[in-house]
């Protein structure tokens, strides 16, 4: 050991590393996330809110399309990131009740890179690019509002009429939606 | 000549000291790998058994084994599990009358009353109950923990720990894990080898079933469970949070898949299942736990006594790869430590501040600093966001700091951590406070 030691010294003789008390240190999942924060592009249909700015785990993304079906909509979705990030991905719930093939009634969200294919070097912008294109393209392939991707494979001019219908707050085959329009 | 490499019975009884026969023929003469300047004997004997070491998580029982029948003569463990029925099957320090009761507790009498001399030291909690102060006391600590998350709390504090005044705070860290018939076992210098965190990328990332599967076309039970757990509990007992370790909790899940396994005409679901769903139980193999534990507790023991070269030297290869599931397989290599590392990357230094500077400042100040010019930068401690340059909600909220005082921002001695759009690493400073 006494041998290692006189390594580390050889190596830090030019670096002067903290001493002294001991505090709480950042953490690795907040250090992350800092420099995810800084890289991501929101651009001009995407806002973040954060209830507590001292708590950067913990946020808010509203994406307002400006093209497609669900253009002049306005979607929140909750972001939950836990001390283990980037190991597990981020916990990404939309807040509202909508009418979209990949989002249940509840919230969750199907999208590969929120579980399935999620790796430590995918970044939050990588995911908040993948929830604006869900509202690009939705998708029916990978349902989780069964209804609404029957809607959208077998009649894409119904299922247009029916995300009109559910965002400006009505409801569709009995279900009744929240008003999201801006 | 004879004489002198005739073992040296300075611990105890020479009957007593027997049992170590073969232990002793490596600690009292040279051998073709000891450094020309080591010196075998009573010292290294006595070093062994001195060493104060620390055994983690759940592969405790082989780890705590085997470190006492090496030698080593104080032992601490910690472990927060009780003993469960489905542990007898492998864990063969405890006894059926030993179920509910502390893991840490019941091994450590047990390994005291086989090996005598050994003192064992049982803590029964979390490795996150303590502190650096309590981690101060070991010479290095070896670790079977079954989270990721643990890893890298305990990486951070021993990288954290180490102080370059004082040679006692580097403490060697030994890590191994297992999954199936798959294990590894590495050895980090925090700060001088590459780390947990450098080393992330190396866990497999926990295998999941896309959130549309479950949702619709379930094929396997796990999935009837998986959507019972992820997607049932959240619209029925959305109030309620999911606690793994009730029995009621895990009831609900059961029933829950159970039935909609019915309704998909899938069998198989049963509790234990659930249970193991649930809590991401990865089955354990006994033997590769063995394998790695014991690989680990080697390690430990040429670290301790320098009687041959070991795993992690710096420079030299610090990772030892088990694959069983293909055939046999073992690959030791030198993971590289990662500049970037937000761990051991980049550590903190010091940097005297004048209480009084405001953030704006201070935040101007570090623009003419001469090793990084940060002329962007964002800006945090751990409990507060100080200054955040993007995205422009954060920036609008953390504005107000820019006029505040550091001393009312932070406390003298803490770390501030620092990123900068111009940099990859994050920069770390501790505050001190100049008077
Ligand atoms: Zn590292």
């Amino acid at each position: 050991m006494l041998k290692i030691w006189s390594m580390k010294q050889k190596q830090q003789q030019d670096e002067s590393a903290a001493t002294g008390p001991k505090k709480k240190k950042v953490t690795a999942a907040q250090l992350r996330v800092q420099k995810d924060l800084s890289e991501l592009s929101l651009g001009s249909t995407m806002k973040t809110y954060f209830p507590n700015p001292d708590d950067i785990l913990n946020f808010t993304l509203t994406i307002e399309p400006d093209e497609g079906m669900y253009k002049g909509g306005r979607f929140n979705f909750s972001f939950a990131i836990n001390q283990n990030f980037p190991h597990d991905p981020p916990k990404v719930k939309c807040t509202q009740k909508i009418y979209h093939p990949n989002i249940d009634l509840e919230g969750n969200v199907c999208l590969n890179i929120l579980r399935e294919d999620w790796k430590p070097v995918l970044n939050l912008n990588a995911v908040i690019v993948g929830l604006q294109f869900l509202f690009l393209e939705p998708n029916a392939s990978d349902p989780l509002n069964k209804e609404a991707a029957e809607d959208l494979k077998s009649n894409r001019e119904g299922f247009k009429r029916n995300v009109r219908s559910a965002m400006g707050g009505g409801s569709v085959k009995g279900q009744s939606y929240e008003r999201v329009l801006k | 000549m004879a004489e002198d490499s005739k073992p040296n019975f300075s611990n105890g009884a020479g009957a007593q000291r027997l049992r170590w026969k073969y232990l002793d023929n490596i600690l009292n003469r040279p051998g073709p790998f000891t450094d020309p300047d080591w010196e075998p004997g009573e010292a290294v004997v006595e070093g062994l058994s001195r060493a104060k070491i620390l055994g983690a998580g759940g592969l405790g029982c082989e780890i705590l084994k085997n470190l006492a029948l090496s030698g080593f003569k104080d032992i601490h463990v910690i472990d927060m599990d009780t003993i469960d029925v489905s542990n007898l099957n492998r864990q063969f320090l405890f006894r059926h009358a030993d179920v509910g009761k502390f893991k840490a507790e019941v091994a450590a009498r047990f390994v005291e009353k086989r090996v005598k001399g050994v003192k064992i030291t049982p803590y029964c909690g979390k490795i996150q109950d303590k502190d650096e102060d309590y981690y101060m006391q070991f010479a290095m600590i070896v670790c079977g923990l079954d989270s990721i998350e643990a890893r890298r709390w305990i990486n951070a504090t021993l990288v954290g720990m180490v102080d370059e005044n004082d040679p006692d705070s580097l403490k060697p860290l030994i890590d191994g894990g297992t999954e199936g018939f798959k294990g590894q076992a590495r050895v980090i210098f925090p700060t001088m080898t590459s780390c947990i965190e450098c080393q992330l990328d190396m866990h497999a990332p926990r295998a999941a079933v896309p959130l549309c599967t479950l949702a619709t076309i379930p094929r396997q039970p796990q999935h009837c469970i998986e959507w019972a757990h992820i997607i049932a509990w959240e619209e029925e007992r959305k109030d309620i949070t999911l606690d793994n370790d009730d029995p009621e909790h895990i009831t609900w899940l059961y029933q829950k898949a159970l039935k909609r396994a019915q309704e998909f005409n899938i069998s198989g679901v049963t509790y234990s299942m659930t249970q193991g769903v649930v809590k991401n139980i990865i089955p354990a193999i006994a033997s590769t736990n063995a394998i790695v534990a014991a690989s680990c507790c080697n390690e430990a023991f040429k670290i301790a006594t320098s009687t041959n070269p070991f795993l992690g030297f710096p420079e030299t290869d610090n990772y030892m790869m088990y694959t069983g599931d293909e055939s046999i397989y073992t690959y030791t290599f030198q993971h590289m430590k990662k500049p970037d590392c937000p761990v051991c990357g980049n550590l903190a230094k010091n940097l005297e501040v004048d209480p009084a500077f405001t953030l704006q400042d201070f935040i101007e100040s570090l623009a003419e600093r001469p090793e990084a010019q940060l002329k962007k930068p964002t800006i945090r401690t751990e409990a507060k966001s100080l200054y955040y340059q993007s995205p422009p909600a954060l920036e609008e909220q953390t504005r107000p700091n820019l006029s505040k005082k550091l001393n009312e921002l932070v406390s003298d001695g803490e770390e501030v951590a620092i990123s900068d759009p111009a940099f990859q690493i994050t920069f770390k400073f501790k505050l001190l406070f100049s008077k």
